[in-house]
């Protein structure tokens, strides 16, 4: 606990800008891992660069590798990445409040949602705190573009990068933001609840649908708190 | 590079940063609804939880296990014991590296 109850934003900024460091740098191995997979599937380096630094959404541009490296063409790429973003619109709409602004400035804010830093600044009761936010997600923008920049240019110089484990590197992290989420039995069961949703449509269902349907087990909060478990 | 791959990164970055803006545009500063709140607070553990599954538990459309899933389980038991983030994530390239280089 900070001794002044409100910190100023810029003390908010900085407070996020140290809580990202250790996602930032693993976002450094993450969008090195892209950059060298974007090449394997047919992007330039300067195209794995760019998109990096546009995009800046590690698994929308992860399954858009993915798409890519099983054959699929433009569309089915950009609506799979439409869909592992789709989580960004509740996340958006949950920080609404919390911002200021017109309708710009408003927008422009919401392109600093990333998974880490959204899940750290949320204050509970749907508060969030917006500098933090900004903070956590400038520091992990530097690596991830980095990041990408080194593993573009240089990637060619590695072995066989699925050898190097790398492939690991993409759930292990979401399973870190993971932990950091199940603060009670509800959050763990609604966890479990989307694990197994995932599971049970990946065989039927086309590239992206089972982890949109996953979020189908976060309306068990409609449920109002301390009714049967 | 192609030029279907320049459309795929300007359709990415198009519709990532048209979502991204959806939420803070849409509700305009007006608080959101306890239910919906408690709903939205749920959504992240969905996700990330089938996010984790489908990469590490199945290949495309299918179901599978191998070495990344070793690698992603241990993390796990790390990370749920208090590890770091970076540890688990050097754990998670580690053994499933291992597993490669020995099967």
């Amino acid at each position: 606990m900070s001794s002044s109850p409100q910190p100023t934003p810029r003390e908010s900024y900085r407070t996020g800008l140290r809580a990202g460091v250790p996602f930032a740098i693993a976002g450094g191995l993450l969008s090195l891992t892209f950059g060298v997979l974007a090449r394997e599937v047919g992007f330039s380096a300067l195209g794995a660069i760019v998109m990096s630094a546009i995009v800046f959404a590690g698994s929308a541009q992860f399954a858009v590798v993915s798409i890519l490296a099983g054959g699929g063409g433009a569309g089915a790429a950009i609506l799979a990445a439409a869909l592992m973003n789709s989580r960004f619109l509740p996340m958006g709409a949950a920080l609404a409040p919390s911002l200021s602004g017109g309708w710009l400035k408003r927008a422009a804010q919401g392109q600093t949602v990333v998974d880490a830093s959204w899940a750290m600044a949320n204050r509970g009761e749907g508060r969030f705190d917006r500098h933090f936010l900004f903070g956590a997600t400038s520091v992990q923008y530097v690596t991830w573009f980095s990041g990408t920049v080194i593993g573009a240019v240089g990637g060619s110089a590695l072995p066989d990068t699925e050898k190097l484990g790398l492939d690991a590197i993409y759930p292990a992290f979401f399973l870190a933001l993971l932990f950091a989420e199940m603060r009670d039995s509800r959050s763990r069961g609604v966890a479990l609840a989307g694990a197994l949703i995932a599971l049970a449509l990946v065989p039927i269902a086309p590239a992206g649908i089972p982890v949109l349907a996953a979020s189908l087990a976060a309306l068990v909060g409609l449920r109002r708190r301390g009714g049967a478990a | 590079m192609s030029g279907e791959l320049w459309l795929i990164l300007i359709g990415t970055a198009i519709v990532t940063a048209l979502i991204k803006a959806a939420g803070p545009i849409a509700l305009g500063g007006r608080e959101l609804p306890a239910w919906a709140g408690s709903v939205v607070g749920l959504l992240a553990p969905a996700l990330l939880a089938a996010l984790i599954v489908t990469q590490a538990f199945a290949d495309g459309d299918r179901l599978a296990v191998g070495a990344d899933t070793a690698g992603v389980v241990v993390a796990g038991i790390a990370l749920a014991r208090g590890a770091s983030i970076l540890i688990g994530l050097g754990l998670a390239v580690a053994v499933t590296a291992l597993l490669r280089a020995v099967t």
